[in-house]
């Protein structure tokens, strides 16, 4: 056996023996508990520093570092905001050994090395489990209070305890403002970047004052939209067609321009007329870019409609709930709706991303 | 010489017809059918209001009385601008009504979330092209950052912040560089990854450290990147900068003016500080775009 020490299994080693010199981890309970946690993260700082590491033992390293970190929260409950320094250093020397495991997990960053299921799903996820279980161990452990940061089991609980309010903002903010805004600014912002394609003087004048706008702060004219349309959907609709606009305006614009010179060549030898090269072979060639701005859209679409219930809504909304939840101070439930525009907005993106990936399988990126 | 010249006003004659002229006349119709727009919007009000007080008005009268209303639905551009003028020029700087000061409450905590937004995204594009734990752990939780709404979570950061005693501008240049180390690190990323294959391998055989690699190598090739996603972050800053003033009440800013002119329904308020806020960003990101020409001048590149 030879031992090839790494700086994490060292360092977490170390704490390790601080840890057990340091129990019991609270003011009361047991101390078994604790040096068993702190003997099974020393175990796996132990086995990474051998030279040759075989699946079985990754996978070891693995299980005995978050066995020791669920002993740890387990711990938790019923001594919240009594941990003691030890209890803190074990949790460190957890995370280093769950460092280490990502760094092996990832290769050496040579090509190919850390490709696959692993290095593309299972690293990521353990890198956010990681960091939920550090916000949990902080702020149960230390005893932050509730309105400051809740701590994600209890935002967890508050999100399945009050699904249909949820629901409710979920269906006024995204089903309403947000798909009709998106589709309606996206549709019309691709109709005129048709039409700007078609008379270059329009897209010489159009290309300059839509990069100007991108720059702007759009989200500014919320008010204006709130007096012109009223407090329910309509305004915040009216807000995201105008952020979804411009994006899609200037990206299918660029995209229509990313045919080569040779292809549309082709296409005037076949005596194509303008219309038949532009749906045959420069809109495909333009899909990319169109995905392009509806990914950007997806999440302008969300913010806009969020920032624009500040200005006044109906009392249901995601927006309206974040902004009046905050004012009473139950930061458990703008937790919950934060959650569910994460949600919302991850799956929106995902789903745009699949349409690319079916929609542009010929190009060069998706291409095996 | 005069060959050159020439040549000069062949591309000014050629920037005429392809970006005055156009640009105008798209700027021109705008203005036409806002101010078409402000009749029709106007004008239920103000027949309403005429009826009500018996004054029989003829058309010609109707449509000034649509462009001097005090709160109109839609103002007319010269009421934006003359308020415009008047609260940047004729206002002393130091007077809350003026924009002047406003946009500088603004700016301020966008350049400094926009300088930790700029400092945190190298920081990290620099740590995920020298460690691949970070690049495979990191980098696709900054790209899911992104799908968030985080704009939605700035009332809380603001209240979150007063209430351990963390006021002024901090907490909205924090919301700035949340929305501005994104572009930062994704481009920063891709430049400092820019060097070929060859230049890296030339480097290598230089007996060339890791270190003199990034110095040498890395960070000059990655500062067209660098220009290009800073611009975005800017203007990115500016948004951050302008909701975090929402929550707060905050009594100063371009947000603070818009939501004022919204609960007080002063709708010709609200119209020159979105155009303040407008000029702030076209201002922003013609200064990055300025010194990134200057700097790529300085390095030797091309004048594009």
């Amino acid at each position: 056996m030879i031992v090839k020490a790494n700086w994490q299994a060292v360092i977490a080693l170390i704490l390790a023996l601080a840890a057990v010199l340091n129990v019991p981890f609270f003011a009361s309970g047991s101390q078994w508990l604790c040096v068993a946690a702190t003997v099974l993260v020393a175990m796996a700082a132990g086995r990474s520093m051998w030279a040759t590491l075989t699946t079985f033992d990754i996978i070891l390293i693995g299980v005995l570092t978050h066995i020791a970190v669920f002993l740890l929260l387990q711990m938790l409950s019923g001594n919240e905001g009594s941990a003691t320094s030890g209890y803190f250093i074990c949790i460190a020397a957890c995370w280093l050994m769950g460092w280490r495991l990502v760094t092996i997990l990832s290769g050496d960053g040579s090509r190919g090395s850390g490709e696959g299921f692993v290095g593309r799903i299972f690293v990521p996820a353990l890198f956010g489990i990681w960091l939920l279980i550090i916000w949990e161990a902080i702020t149960r452990g230390a005893g932050v209070p509730f309105v400051l940061l809740p701590p994600p089991s209890a935002i967890g609980v508050r999100f399945m305890s009050s699904l249909p309010i949820l629901a409710a903002d979920f269906y006024q903010t995204v089903l309403k403002a947000v798909l009709f805004g998106f589709c309606v600014g996206s549709f019309t912002g691709f109709l005129v970047a048709v039409l700007a394609d078609r008379y270059k003087f329009l897209s010489n004048g159009l290309l300059p004052i839509g990069n100007v706008v991108s720059a702007l702060p759009i989200i500014g004219i919320a008010p204006i939209m709130v007096i012109w349309f009223g407090f329910d959907w309509q305004s915040k609709a009216a807000v995201v067609i105008v952020m979804t606009f411009f994006p899609m305006l200037v990206n299918t614009i660029a995209g229509l321009k990313a045919t080569g010179t040779m292809e549309r060549d082709l296409m005037q030898t076949y005596a194509a007329s303008h219309w038949q090269t532009l749906f045959k072979l420069r809109l495909p060639a333009a899909m990319p870019f169109i995905f392009n701005a509806l990914k950007i859209n997806s999440t302008l679409a969300l913010i806009g409609a969020i920032v624009s219930e500040f200005f006044g809504t109906p009392i249901v909304g995601m927006g309206f709930r974040i902004s009046t939840e905050v004012g009473r101070m139950n930061l458990d439930m703008v937790w919950a709706e934060i959650a569910l525009a994460a949600l919302v907005g991850s799956l929106f993106y995902g789903a745009l991303s699949l349409l690319e990936r079916t929609i542009t399988f010929w190009h060069p990126s998706y291409r095996s | 010489m005069d060959c050159g010249r020439g040549i000069a006003m062949m591309t000014n004659t050629s920037f005429l017809h392809t970006r005055i002229i156009p640009v105008g006349t798209i700027v021109a119709i705008i203005i036409a059918l806002w101010y078409v727009a402000t009749f029709f919007m106007n004008v239920p009000f103000q027949r309403d209001q005429n009826r009500r007080s018996g004054v029989t008005v003829t058309q010609s009268e109707l449509i000034a009385q649509t462009m001097a209303q005090p709160k109109p639905t839609l103002p007319a551009p010269h009421q934006v601008f003359e308020n415009l003028y008047k609260n940047t020029f004729t206002v002393p700087v130091t007077s809350k009504r003026s924009l002047v000061y406003n946009a500088w409450v603004t700016l301020s905590s966008t350049l400094l979330g926009f300088l930790m937004g700029t400092v945190l995204g190298v920081m990290i594009a620099v740590g995920i092209v020298h460690i691949p734990a970070l690049e495979r752990s990191f980098l696709p939780w900054i790209i899911a950052s992104q799908t968030i709404p985080m704009l939605a979570v700035a009332p809380m950061i603001i209240v979150i912040m007063s209430a351990i005693g963390i006021t002024g501008i901090l907490p909205k240049a924090l919301i700035s560089t949340y929305l501005s180390f994104f572009p930062v690190a994704v481009g920063m990323v891709k430049g400092l990854r820019s060097p070929d294959l060859m230049h890296l391998d030339l480097m290598r055989t230089y007996n060339a450290s890791q270190w003199q690699t990034f110095w040498k190598l890395r960070v000059p090739a990655s500062v067209p990147f660098f220009f290009t996603s800073i611009k975005v972050a800017v203007a990115a800053s500016l948004v951050g900068a302008i909701v975090g003033e929402l929550p707060t009440g905050a009594v100063a800013g371009i947000g603070a003016k818009l939501l004022a002119g919204s609960y007080y329904s002063q709708t010709i308020d609200i119209w020159a500080a979105l155009i303040a806020g407008s000029v702030v960003a076209v201002m922003l990101v013609m200064l990055v775009d300025l010194v990134g020409r200057l700097v790529a001048a300085r390095m030797g590149g091309k004048p594009a």
